[in-house]
Parts: structure tokens; C-alpha cells; sequence
């Protein structure tokens, strides 16, 4: 989808915001959220693609002005609804309850097995490469050209690299497809390559820095060879 | 800095927001406040920059560590207990008198966490992920105070798949005679990001 998290060459954010000594956590708020990606994972409500696509399925201008974590809230909570785990009504009628109450406790609950999941996910994650018997079309040195239309629903086919084309430096294997996971219909693996773009290819010579150039993951649906293999 | 109010919400109102979202979890078996507490001890305390600057400083001071690093920095940092979430494959850049790297995710806030721990705010805020790509150069000059000469090329990665890129600074000039574990406190987030230089002795 073309939408505002897709911000790779979007100009008028004004300059980076750098805080000194920055905690890991902002707010307590912030800890349960971030614990709520590991968690609702293990619970089978989405994979890393698809927790992504929530994100972006934010209203535009919630998520440029929102805080971070935010995000990651809201996603938990888009998918926790979409699988009828928690329902929109009750979850506004506790938000007012703790609004009105905000020291009243949390439910107690106790599972020694979902802290053995913590602490093996954080030591072994969740590796995204599968096996696969597909011949790869491309290789190393190729050039090739990102296909230019614009996907519904998730895609890892950022606009900035849509129509351009540079050279593959490095051939992966075959990966969880985002295309496909993202949007809920399952792993379906495919090569992934990395390319390289000159930054005048991306961004026109006038303005690129003339002695730049930026790496970007694609996967093999996303190219096709180039008419010309003259080095880019 | 706290997080903050925003133009939308208040953080009384993200806090109870929050907590009812955690409470409907709590009681759907989803998570217990045993996790969330053990969830942010261990990249409170345990897991964060420091991990990479001894692999760094390891690679600075041992050749044949240095280059299996490079060869793939999933194995090499597995030999010294570093890995898991969200660097399952790990790719480390190294910066060269002719090269410097830095690392973005302009989708999202991709990063590094074995060994680089929770990105900084900024990383993952619109500024950064959009201006990085566009004009590596005068970001890290105007934003970050950090000159790359013009002869020197700015390879910008983004981190759109599975695959953790992290960058290798050089090792700074009158560091000949310090130890791996001397030259670790040199070894900054921001120069693994690659929006700075490894710090200097003096400073």
C-alpha cells in the first residue's frame, strides 16, 4: 500500500531529533507494549509482517504525530479485535475505568511458560530464511529494475526504489515473502536479493550526492533483468 | 526527556489506554506483568550497545576474528554468546578511508538488537528515515555533526528485510597500544549506526 510510513525521500520533516542520554524506556506505558510483540506472537495473533502492516494501516496523521510505541500498541490491538479476542467496546469501557482509576491493579496471572518463551525468543528470535527448491533468476552482478506499480495491502516495495534500477550485490536464498505473510497468506518463501541503487538513479542527478548510493533487500517478485546490463 | 503529550492524546490518556489493553491480554492468557517486567530488564540491562563494541573492538584487535566477522557476523558474534531477536542474520559493514556506511529503516524501525539493544528514538521517527536516504551526507553533517568528506563514498542501507546490517567504524588514529577491552569504551551506538565516528582517547 502507498501510504505515510513509507517515508524514505519524503522532504519537509524538519531535522533529526536527538535526545542526550536517552532512557531505553520512556514512559512505564512504554514497557508492556513493547513485551505485547513477543507476547501476541507467541499467542499466534500475527507474524512480524503482519504486526508491520497494522502499523501502517494507522490513520495517516495519528502516525507521524503519535509516540512511537503508540504504534506497536495499536497494531496488538488491531489484531486482537480482528481475532475476536477482545472486543472494541469493553476495551473503551476499561480505558475509562483506569482513566478514572489509575492506580486500580492489573488481573494477576501467573505462566512460568511464557517466561521461558521470553527468554528463548530474545536468544534465538525467529529466523525468516525457508527452505526452498525455487531456482533463483537472478544473480550477483545482475541489473535489474524494480517493478513500478503500486501493491495493495503490504509490500516491502518502497516507492523511493519503484522503476529504478541498480545491481545486485548479494544473493540471500529464499525468505518468508512479505507480500504474501503480511497480509495473512502465509510464508510462501522467495529468493532475496540485495541491490544496489546509485543515488542519481534514485533521486536524479541534479540533486543526488554524486558520490552516494543505497542498499535495499528485494525480493525476486519485485524485479525484473534489465534491457541494458551496462554497469549502473 | 519523558515520552510526551501529543497534538492527539495525553499521556494520562496513552497510560490508561494501555493499561486496559494489557488488563483484556492479561485475562485472555495472552501476557502475565512477569513478562513485561522480564522483557524490559533484558534490554534494559542485559542486551544493548555494549554487546557490539566488544565485537567490535574484538575485530579491531584480532585480524582473523575480523574477518570472519565480515565473512558472516551471525556465526562470528554466536562465538562470543551474541545473537537472537531481530538479528537472527546479521551483516556488519565496515568503513574505510574510501567508504562509510550508515543503516536506516525507512518502512519501519528495523535495527540490530543483539547487539546494538532498542533503537534511540530518533531512528525510528519520520526525520531521520526520510532525510537519511535523500541526503546521507548533510544529515550526518547538519544533524549529527559529523563531516564526510566528499571523496569519501556515503553507502546508505535500508533495512527493508530480515537480514540486520550494522556498521564497523574505523578505528581511530593513537589507539595502537590499547586493549580490546580499552578500546570497547570507544565504541559508540552511534558510530555502529554509522551517524558518527568511534570516539577518540582524548575525547
Amino acid at each position: 500500500m502507498n501510504g505515510v510510513f513509507d517515508l524514505g525521500g519524503t522532504d519537509g520533516l524538519g531535522s533529526v531529533k536527538i535526545e542526550e542520554n536517552e532512557p531505553v524506556f520512556h514512559a512505564e506505558w512504554e514497557k508492556p507494549v513493547f513485551a505485547m510483540f513477543a507476547c501476541s506472537f507467541r499467542a499466534g495473533l500475527f507474524g512480524v509482517d503482519e504486526f508491520r502492516h497494522g502499523i501502517e494501516l494507522m490513520n495517516p496523521a495519528e502516525y507521524l504525530l503519535s509516540n512511537y510505541y503508540e504504534h506497536w500498541a495499536h497494531t496488538v490491538e488491531y489484531y486482537a479485535e480482528k481475532a475476536g479476542m477482545i472486543d472494541p467496546a469493553e476495551l473503551a469501557e476499561r480505558t475509562k475505568f483506569y482513566r478514572e482509576n489509575p492506580d486500580a491493579p492489573l488481573p494477576e496471572r501467573e505462566d512460568a511458560d511464557l517466561l521461558a518463551f521470553v527468554d528463548a525468543a530474545v536468544k534465538h528470535g525467529a529466523p525468516a530464511k525457508r527452505e526452498s527448491n525455487k531456482v533463483a533468476a537472478f544473480k550477483i552482478g545482475d541489473i535489474v529494475t524494480v517493478a513500478s506499480d503500486s501493491p495493495l495491502g503490504h509490500t516491502r516495495r518502497a516507492r523511493y526504489i519503484r522503476g529504478r534500477t541498480g545491481e545486485i550485490t548479494a544473493a540471500h536464498g529464499t525468505y518468508i515473502y512479505p507480500d504474501s505473510a503480511g497480509n495473512g497468506h502465509g510464508d510462501a518463501p522467495e529468493h532475496l536479493y540485495t541491490v544496489r541503487f546509485r543515488a542519481s538513479e534514485l533521486w536524479g542527478e541534479d540533486v543526488a550526492d554524486p558520490n552516494g548510493a543505497s542498499y535495499f533487500d528485494v525480493w525476486e517478485p519485485y524485479l525484473t533483468l534489465a534491457a541494458d546490463q551496462g554497469a549502473k | 526527556m519523558a515520552a510526551t503529550d501529543t497534538p492527539l492524546r495525553t499521556q494520562a490518556e496513552i497510560t490508561a489506554h494501555v493499561k486496559a489493553l494489557e488488563a483484556l491480554l492479561i485475562q485472555k492468557g495472552v501476557m502475565t506483568t512477569a513478562a513485561v517486567d522480564r522483557m524490559a530488564d533484558i534490554y534494559e540491562n542485559e542486551v544493548g550497545p555494549q554487546l557490539g563494541a566488544t565485537v567490535v573492538a574484538r575485530a579491531w584487535t584480532d585480524p582473523e576474528f575480523k574477518a570472519r566477522l565480515l565473512e558472516d557476523a551471525t556465526v562470528a558474534c554466536a562465538e562470543v554468546g551474541i545473537g537472537g531477536l531481530q538479528g537472527e542474520e546479521m551483516i556488519v559493514l565496515e568503513n574505510t578511508d574510501t567508504v562509510h556506511n550508515v543503516i536506516v529503516c525507512t518502512l519501519c524501525s528495523c535495527y540490530p538488537w543483539p547487539v546494538l539493544g532498542l533503537p534511540p528514538n530518533w531512528y525510528k521517527l519520520p526525520q531521520y528515515r526520510s532525510r537519511i536516504v535523500r541526503d546521507p551526507r548533510g544529515v550526518l553533517a547538519e544533524d549529527f555533526g559529523f563531516t564526510v568528506p566528499d571523496n569519501v563514498e556515503i553507502r546508505v542501507w535500508d533495512s527493508s528485510s530480515e537480514l540486520r546490517y550494522w556498521v564497523m567504524p574505523q578505528r581511530p588514529e593513537g589507539t595502537d597500544e590499547m586493549s580490546a577491552e580499552q578500546l570497547q569504551a570507544l565504541v559508540t551506538r552511534d558510530s555502529m549506526i554509522g551517524v558518527g565516528p568511534a570516539a577518540t582517547p582524548a575525547s
